[in-house]
């Protein structure tokens, strides 16, 4: 991608992310600090309360939009290899959802919206907050809409050709986040926003929570999907192989898209609105939406060995010695494939119903998410910056081994930081408790625990601000004169010339989803309007 | 390279959906995609047939109640809290959550014994959970959360609010005592509310 002006797009919407994602990690590690009680001085529940609100909206929403916002731009253009249809739009896009995060931050930052970013209603904060992330999500329609108009551009253009993959998993997430939005964004303009300006008086929880439990679990798969891009379109390349096989690439982006979108209850198990035969039924499509990631996992680890032992690895396990460890992409991927095997595993268990119970709101649960989402998840983020910066700034990457090195400090952290947030879980601790002021023997076992997570955040926060430093140094480098990679995309080992339309578009699946969406949330929905329901009353916190 | 001729022969997932069949599956991929589906109907098979013949399921009791009245109402009414022996013998134990305590302050239980929870918010949202033990629930305003379940071993149990309910959310706990069987003594009943008495 050569065009100054979405080079330009592009690199807007990455820096906000990447900011927004340092002072998270800032804020992460005051978090562990006040945690532990070792640190009188710190001890506010005030405080803590807002720097959690904040960090998860700016770890959740505001680097995930953005970053998914301009990867997106980047993969239409270059894969697609076609100007981004309608550019003042993006960049009213880009506005739009900017300002919004700023009007969130406002009230998040004086501690005016302190009701996590889960929301968490009968609580109600100040309505700049739920305005601020509504313009937030109305600025990822935008998004939405271009890619998809893009993607059926390009279709039409070249009828019967098969859309890059890069391409049609980003359109399979734009079509993802428009039905995953929808819960929450009924959620907060019928019930949030009415309700923090006084246009109504009472508001029913259960519902709330059904709402926002539709868009809770889709939404990690709309964080995960340029995580999988990356796997699929960069990393078997850049290992020096080739892609085991696109079609069931394209099989798995669709799988999970479908399937992420009926299963939010396994978020409801131990909610008291919503019946067991229909938490079962969300919690058999947990199951099934595992399908795609071992698919996923299956294929990249191909691919990889592909690579191996094209480059002289022998023996079963000799290629992964031949790997091209010294490469940003192939260190992450096989960091954030580990850290996969562990979350996934954690993923199970919260996913196994009655299960759930013994870990449920516990510690076990924001380490299960940090490993898999700040991990799996993150670290692909941060190997996609390091591969597109050199070719969106013209320059080469400031330094490959800090960028290694920056690499297995996230992972280590993420190692140290996690492990003992899910032994505290194991031993009872509450997930969002500021100190432990419970007189009870059974804390004891807690503090030991408490201290490793602050050096894991610690080795965090020195990763995140090592990265910024390298994408910081990269950009203001003197201009080079000879640079001229472009992006490579994986070549797949069957090339693809034609596909059934169901591996091409979007026609037949989004009517699958609709089906599937009436089934699983039709009810559980509609109950709330012929149960007798009592609503409650707007509470501060 | 894996790039060996498909065998359609032995491709299961080719002879189910034969309009398939013109596109590329690896017959190692094929073999993975088996060994995958295997693990989830294992997983989801356990599961299922826990809850449908076990009755193992998470607390579903779709019931509501008005969070705002609870004074009022005859089951939560103050004097009517706590540890209560029915007609039939079964344990039931009326709770109610509140900014932040848990109410009544303090029980005992029996262990080895089948006890029905019912947990109400007079407020805003709470959890409440019993580390160790499966006594986990979220408490939703405007409904009654119940939970059946029964505790191994005697023992003082921390009683812990694991939902964010405002900025005292780290002081919302109490304790409960969890009583060898044959130590235990159903409590005394007021005569209104039918409870019978054991001793």
């Amino acid at each position: 991608m050569n065009n100054a002006a979405e080079q330009k797009l592009v690199l807007s919407h990455l820096w906000v992310a990447f900011i927004a994602f340092v002072v998270a990690c800032l804020l992460g590690e005051y978090q562990v600090l006040e945690r532990s009680g070792l640190f009188p001085a710190l001890d506010s529940t005030r405080v803590y309360f807002a720097s959690v609100s904040t960090h998860g909206v700016l770890m959740a929403f505001v680097l995930t939009t953005f970053f998914i916002m301009g990867f997106g731009y980047y993969v239409a253009v270059s894969s697609l290899k076609q100007p981004l249809w309608n550019l003042p739009l993006a960049w009213a896009s880009f506005w739009i959802a900017l300002v919004g995060t700023v009007l969130a931050a406002i009230p998040l930052l004086t501690g005016n919206a302190s009701v996590l970013y889960t929301f968490y209603p009968p609580i109600v904060a100040h309505a700049a907050f739920y305005i601020g992330a509504t313009l937030l999500v109305v600025g990822s329609w935008l998004w939405c809409a271009i890619m998809l108009v893009t993607f059926g551009q390009w279709k039409k253009a070249h009828p019967g050709a098969p859309v890059p993959l890069a391409m049609f998993a980003t359109a399979a997430n734009a079509l993802l986040w428009l039905w995953t939005s929808a819960g929450v964004a009924v959620e907060v303009l019928f019930q949030l926003i009415p309700l923090s300006l006084g246009w109504i008086d009472t508001i029913d929880p259960g519902l709330a929570r059904t709402l926002f439990a539709w868009t809770l679990h889709p939404i990690v798969y709309f964080w995960l999907i340029p995580t999988y891009i990356a796997f699929y379109v960069f990393v078997p390349k850049q290992a020096g192989g080739y892609l085991f096989s696109d079609e069931m690439a394209r099989a798995a982006f669709i799988v999970l898209v479908v399937f992420a979108l009926p299963i939010g209850f396994h978020h409801l198990y131990m909610d008291p609105e919503q019946g067991q035969g229909w938490k079962l039924l969300h919690g058999i499509g947990t199951f099934v939406v595992a399908l795609p990631t071992l698919v996923t996992g299956f294929t990249v680890i191909a691919s990889l060995e592909i690579a191996g032992r094209l480059r002289g690895g022998k023996g079963l396990f000799g290629w992964i010695l031949t790997l091209p460890w010294t490469n940003p992409m192939v260190l992450a991927v096989i960091l954030s494939l580990l850290m996969l095997i562990f979350g996934g595993f954690g993923g199970i268990v919260n996913a196994s119903y009655a299960m759930n119970a013994m870990v449920h709101n516990t510690a076990w649960v924001p380490g299960h998410f940090h490993l898999i989402f700040g991990g799996t998840t993150i670290i692909m983020y941060i190997a996609i910056a390091y591969y597109l910066w050199p070719l969106l700034v013209g320059k080469p990457l400031f330094s490959k081994n800090l960028a290694l090195m920056q690499l297995w400090t996230w992972f280590i952290g993420m190692s140290i930081l996690t492990t003992p947030w899910h032994v505290l879980g194991l031993l009872g601790q509450p997930r969002r408790i500021s100190t432990v002021v419970y007189n009870n023997l059974l804390t004891l076992a807690w503090q030991p625990y408490e201290f490793m997570m602050i050096l894991g955040g610690l080795v965090l926060l020195g990763s995140a601000c090592l990265l910024i430093y390298i994408l910081a140094k990269t950009q203001l480098a003197p201009a080079a004169e000879t640079f001229a990679e472009e992006v490579e995309y994986a070549t797949p080992i069957h090339a693809v010339s034609t596909l059934p339309e169901y591996l091409n578009g979007f026609k037949l699946w989004n009517k699958v989803i609709a089906v599937l969406m009436a089934i699983s949330f039709g009810f559980p929905i509609l109950q709330f309007f012929f149960m007798d329901t009592f609503g409650s009353s707007a509470w501060g916190y | 390279m894996h790039t060996e001729p498909t065998k359609p022969k032995s491709q299961w997932l080719i002879k189910l959906f034969p309009h398939w069949v013109h596109i590329h599956i690896d017959p190692l991929e094929q073999k993975w995609i088996t060994v995958s589906l295997a693990a989830v109907a294992l997983f989801v098979g356990i599961i299922t047939l826990d809850a449908l013949f076990h009755g193992i399921n998470p607390p579903s009791k779709v019931e509501t109640i008005d969070s705002a009245s609870l004074h009022l109402s005859k089951e939560f009414a103050e004097d009517n809290l706590g540890v209560q022996v029915d007609g039939q013998g079964n344990i039931i134990i009326r709770m109610v959550a509140g900014r932040y305590s848990f109410f009544p302050k303090h029980i005992d239980v029996p262990a080895e014994t089948p006890l029905t929870f019912r947990w109400v918010s007079m407020d805003v949202l709470h959890g409440v959970h019993i580390p160790m033990t499966n006594m986990s629930t979220m408490i939703v305003p405007g409904y009654v959360a119940e939970i059946t379940t029964s505790f191994p071993k005697p023992g003082e149990y921390p009683l812990l609010c694991n939902e964010y309910c405002g900025l005292g959310h780290n002081h919302m706990w109490s304790n409960i005592s969890v009583i060898a069987k044959e130590n235990w003594k159903a409590p005394l009943q007021p005569a209104a509310t039918g409870g019978t008495s054991h001793e």
